[in-house]
């Protein structure tokens, strides 16, 4: 028992880093996903019914596709280098992965936001209207600001997710936290160290999760529309 | 079936585009057994994890105060962890534990642990999504059934249950789709489904551009036809006029 907590705690620090990793994977894959996705949902609710039924043909491919197939479509279908202005910018596996978990990333967020421009009632545009704002205007000083407090809950549900879909780059050959305790594993060669050691990762994710979906619930409950 | 396979092989010769599943009978049947294990896999485990999620949200409205923390504990964990790593722990560390205990060899195979994981999984989700659901029963019905002298597990199977499935079948829907897209991960323990069948075929023939969108375009019909098969669901068990 002492034996195997000591392997642990030597492996510990090891696995951590890989962890950290897979942290710092989900924050760049949600700052690129919630750009891109905030563009697709804005173009499904845009005036041109060409570009919504286009965003709304995208959001729904990229949304019912699994997550693990899209991170092997990027990882496999994107160059290894690509040419920006002229200049050779080299793509290496983990940045490919942030790419491909940035695509279902994107349509959750998309889905977000249009649901959030929905949700506000038609009389503000209109009174928006009345009071001469332009579509721009009314849409970036009026809408979205109220419906960014209704999008912030599910935003944070999705990124709870999203850190808990950054343990795939591992199959991909992505050295995160995952690969590090199979490669830990591996170097220790004792099959009865494999239960504490999953364990170990698993209660890992969940300290930082769990947290999240706590302070996602509460936040909730505080911007629940008075019925 | 011939004009089909001819039209791919002179697609193949004349564009370089190899969709080889549609000629090549070894690539089509392992294509095929990818697509057999891949619905094997969701069916048991959409099955399984509703089961858990009717008995769990039960569980949570017993007296018992331990069994509730219990249950609640279950839901939070299995929640709040990736999916790819309990699988891991399931078929590496319980299996293994499991097969030593019981003298040598693994105790079940790596379809079997994928099973047993995606259902706790979901039906960790389910849990919650049931409890919702009957929630948002009104309490005036639950009372009427107990004042006609319904026992609690009749109550629950007879009145607070169905009603609460209607509520609760668009977000189980939301779910269950999760669930197919979920099963993808029985790659990482090698368990021959879809993705499994379609990488092998990809590193084989060479075909990864054309095999991805097949891949793509298979799971998207499949989740489309799960969400059909929900919405047609949702409007057969329709009570006309009820809105709870």
């Amino acid at each position: 028992m002492t034996e195997t907590l000591a392997t642990m705690a030597k492996w510990a620090p090891l696995i951590l880093s890989g962890f950290l990793f897979n942290l710092l994977v989900s924050l760049l894959a949600m700052a690129l996903g919630t750009m891109m996705g905030t563009a697709l949902g804005l173009a499904q609710v845009s005036l041109s019914a060409a570009l919504r039924r286009l965003a709304w043909a995208i959001t729904q491919f990229f949304r019912n596709a699994p997550w693990l197939v899209l991170l092997f479509y990027a990882m496999l279908l994107l160059p290894f280098e690509v040419q920006l202005f002229g200049v050779r910018v080299a793509l290496p596996g983990w940045l490919k992965s942030v790419i491909g978990l940035s695509l279902p990333v994107m349509a959750n967020v998309a889905e977000i936001v249009r649901g959030g421009v929905q949700s506000i009632p038609l009389g503000q545009w209109e009174s928006a209207e009345a009071l001469a704002f332009s579509r721009r205007q009314t849409l970036w000083r009026i809408i979205l600001p109220q419906a960014a407090k209704r999008m912030i809950p599910p935003w944070m549900n999705l990124y709870a997710i999203l850190t808990m879909a950054t343990s795939l780059i591992s199959i991909v050959g992505v050295q995160d936290g995952v690969s590090l305790t199979r490669a830990a594993l591996v170097a220790e060669g004792r099959t009865e160290l494999f239960m504490p050691m999953y364990l170990m990762l698993l209660l890992m994710f969940f300290s930082y999760c769990y947290p999240i979906a706590r302070f996602t619930a509460t936040l909730e409950r505080r911007f629940a529309v008075k019925s | 079936m011939a004009g089909v396979a001819d039209f791919f092989r002179w697609l193949n010769d004349a564009h370089g585009l190899n969709f080889s599943i549609f000629y090549d009978a070894y690539d089509r049947d392992r294509f095929l057994l990818g697509l057999w294990t891949t619905l094997y896999i969701s069916v048991f485990c959409i099955v399984l994890s509703v089961i858990i999620g009717m008995f769990g949200a039960w569980l949570q409205g017993v007296r018992s105060g331990v069994v509730r923390a219990l249950v609640q504990g279950y839901v939070q964990l299995f929640r709040n962890t990736p999916p790819l790593v309990q699988l891991l722990f399931f078929y590496f560390g319980v299996g293994t534990a499991l097969g030593a205990m019981t003298g040598g060899g693994s105790f079940l195979s790596g379809v079997g642990w994928a099973i047993v994981s995606f259902s706790l999984f979901a039906g960790a989700l389910n849990v919650e999504i049931f409890r919702s659901g009957i929630e948002a029963v009104p309490a005036t019905t639950r009372e009427a059934a107990e004042a006609l002298g319904y026992s609690r597990l009749a109550t629950y199977r007879h009145v607070v249950m169905p009603l609460a499935l209607r509520i609760a079948l668009p977000a189980l829907g939301n779910n269950l789709v999760n669930l197919v897209k979920t099963t993808t991960l029985a790659y990482a323990i090698a368990v021959p489904e879809l993705l499994y069948a379609s990488a092998q075929i990809w590193s084989e023939v060479l075909n990864v551009r054309e095999m991805m969108n097949v891949l793509l375009v298979s799971y998207i019909l499949y989740v489309a036809a799960l969400v059909y098969a929900l919405g047609r669901l949702e409007r057969a068990l329709r009570i006309p006029g009820y809105t709870p």
